[in-house]
């Protein structure tokens, strides 16, 4: 890669797959479980927590001389609510029926432990550009799984994907729904998202070994 | 040369090969491994894994049977409503079963078809022996689903139940909850209108409001379970002999009440069912029935509410409706998810009884809570035995204190 050096683009590509938030790191699963359903909110949530988190790292990695020890979490909050607030605000103006789905889950964005981890672990100790890159490494990493998530249980519980009736009109039965199919109500529900979750895990660390973990 | 011979040579064949759990398999299933541990000392014990298994199968075969005349007289009956006057007497003819043969034994293939095969693909990719784990309950699974169940979704929720209920946990002996439930509770969320309503119970009826919705002249055919019409509060159409003997729609093997019983004493009998778990569920069930019954005496409810009718049902009675008998016998003993310990046993029992109860009034959509209660306490079972030992433990610490001060 000509644009990053080698060590920069493992801050990217680590996060995707074999240091994943969720799935290795098991962080902000509550937001994973919740807006899931559709296909549509997952990838919004997505984008949002890439903003916060790239922006937020490299603003904290700005400020991290200057930040007395002491007071850092607050000096971070308020950070994390500054984006939070535009994301929330630009979602109102521009995607209102959206961000109504998500509801406070774009405020939650403040709690998910990814982003005050990263803020922690790496932007307190490491340069703007490589903290930039590491906030958009570790929430791609977590938009990924919110994205697989979504589509299976959008497909399988609504038989649509981004609304579109791809398997067929359930009430008019038409194509899948003509020989009988019909639509997996439990992947609706938050359980199957967790599910859903663990069978990601669960074929990730096959593929793997070494991500398995002693215990 | 004997098939017996024959499997012994291609097991030595395969031996080593990646098919081999798949060969031995079948060796296990048709006959006794002719393998014998060579040394140190062991113990000859006729009752192995599978023999606990075909044991419950054995006392399986009768609710399975009576099924299947049940599903053919259910679906007549419904269409004749005379046939009712006389059940016995319409009950066991050749018509209903082999209406039962035509609606059941799909159910019963599937079950073992499928479940079967991901046990093989499990143990061939995974290198291990195929366990007999599935033998009970690809068995039960076709008695604890509607008669009209979709093939395709009984497929998938197999698939669902045998993997993420039992091989994700290790397998056979591993698992936290029971599979046949997992695989009942998982056909209930995802296809809520398949597991419940007036319609799923008798053969045809859901076929048949269809073609009342494309305009064919027929009479619609309803089965609501007992359960059901209480819950709306509507007078039962059963008698009490009916209901004990099975003459009611239902889940496909929990009807008669009669067979489970005799099931019961057979399981008890040959000591894999654990009486204990059996009895305390029953004690549960009738005391949570009884509070019920209180609060209707003390009159603390209006006639109007919609949990009266099924808070009046006479405490008793309610063994003998739904599935609590059957989920009783053959659900909470399953000796993998139950607690493990005796006093464990009956508080284990004792509150899938209370819970089952509570929840077949208290939950609005679906008047049964038997499956429910069932894995709610799998859950908890380790955590009782737990406290169970926890507190012997610090019984006979007690004593040796005393012994020794």
């Amino acid at each position: 890669m000509g644009l990053l050096s080698k060590k920069d683009a493992k801050l990217i590509t680590d996060p995707l797959a074999d240091d994943n938030p969720i799935t290795i790191q098991v962080l902000g699963i509550c937001s994973a479980l919740a807006i899931t359903a559709q296909l549509k909110p997952s990838i919004v949530m997505a984008v949002s927590v890439i903003f916060v988190l790239g922006v937020g790292n490299v603003v904290i990695s700005l400020m991290r001389n200057i930040i007395p020890s002491k007071i850092r979490i607050i000096v971070q909050l308020v950070v994390v609510a500054t984006l939070v607030i535009i994301v929330d605000q630009v979602l109102k103006a521009f995607a209102y029926e959206l961000s109504k789905e998500l509801s406070v889950f774009i405020g939650l964005i403040i709690t998910n432990c990814i982003i005050m981890g990263r803020f922690e672990a790496f932007a307190l100790g490491n340069g703007p550009w490589r903290s930039f890159l590491d906030g958009i490494g570790n929430a791609a990493g977590y938009g990924l799984i919110l994205i697989i998530v979504g589509f299976f249980r959008e497909l399988f519980g609504s038989g649509t994907l981004f609304g579109f009736k791809v398997l067929g009109d359930s009430v008019e039965k038409t194509g899948l729904y003509a020989y009988g199919y019909e639509n997996n109500g439990f992947m609706v529900l938050p359980p199957m998202a967790l599910i859903v979750v663990g069978i990601i895990i669960w074929v990730q660390r096959t593929r793997n070994k070494e991500l398995i973990e002693e215990n | 040369m004997g098939l017996k011979e024959n499997l012994h040579k291609l097991k030595k064949k395969y031996e080593g090969k990646k098919m081999a759990p798949a060969f031995n398999a079948l060796h296990t299933f048709l006959y006794l491994p002719n393998e014998t541990t060579h040394s140190g000392s062991h113990i000859r014990a006729a009752d192995d894994l599978k023999r606990t298994m075909n044991t419950v199968i054995l006392a399986l075969v009768p609710c399975l049977l009576f099924g299947m005349f049940n599903a053919g007289y259910q679906h007549y009956a419904a269409i004749d409503e005379t046939l009712r006057a006389a059940p016995l007497a319409n009950f066991f003819t050749m018509d209903n079963f082999l209406m039962g043969c035509i609606t059941i034994l799909p159910l019963v293939i599937v079950s073992y078809g499928v479940g079967l095969a991901v046990e093989f693909l499990f143990a061939v990719v995974k290198g291990h022996e195929v366990e007999e784990g599935y033998l009970v309950t690809g068995m039960l699974v076709p008695l604890i689903v509607p008669v009209d169940i979709p093939l395709w979704m009984l497929t998938v929720a197999i698939i669902f139940g045998v993997v993420i209920g039992k091989e994700v946990f290790g397998g056979t002996g591993m698992n936290i909850l029971n599979p046949a439930l997992t695989i009942r509770a998982f056909l209930f969320f995802a296809y809520p209108t398949w597991m419940s309503g007036d319609k799923v119970w008798v053969h045809g009826a859901v076929e048949r409001s269809k073609e009342i919705a494309g305009g064919a002249n027929l009479d619609a055919i309803s089965g609501e379970t007992i359960l059901g019409s209480y819950a709306q509060n509507q007078d039962i159409m059963y008698s009490l002999q009916d209901m004990f003997l099975g003459f009611i729609p239902g889940s496909v093997g929990e009807t008669s009440k009669l067979l489970i019983i005799i099931g019961a004493l057979f399981l008890i009998f040959t000591k894999v069912g654990s009486w204990r778990i059996i009895l305390s569920t029953l004690v549960g069930a009738l005391i949570m029935g009884l509070i019920f019954n209180g609060v209707i005496s003390a009159g603390w409810i209006e006639e109007s509410s919609k949990f009266y009718g099924l808070m009046n049902v006479p405490f008793w009675q309610h063994l003998i409706i739904g599935s609590i008998l059957f989920g009783a016998v053959y659900m909470a003993t399953d000796p993998v998810s139950a607690a493990q310990t005796n006093k464990g046993k009956w508080i284990y029992g004792f509150l899938i009884g209370f819970i089952s109860i509570m929840i077949r009034v208290f939950n609005p959509a679906y008047p049964e809570g038997v499956f429910l209660a069932i894995l709610l306490m799998n859950v908890f079972a380790p955590t009782i035995d737990h406290y169970v030992l926890q507190g012997n433990i610090k019984r006979r610490q007690k004593r040796l204190k005393v012994k020794t001060a």
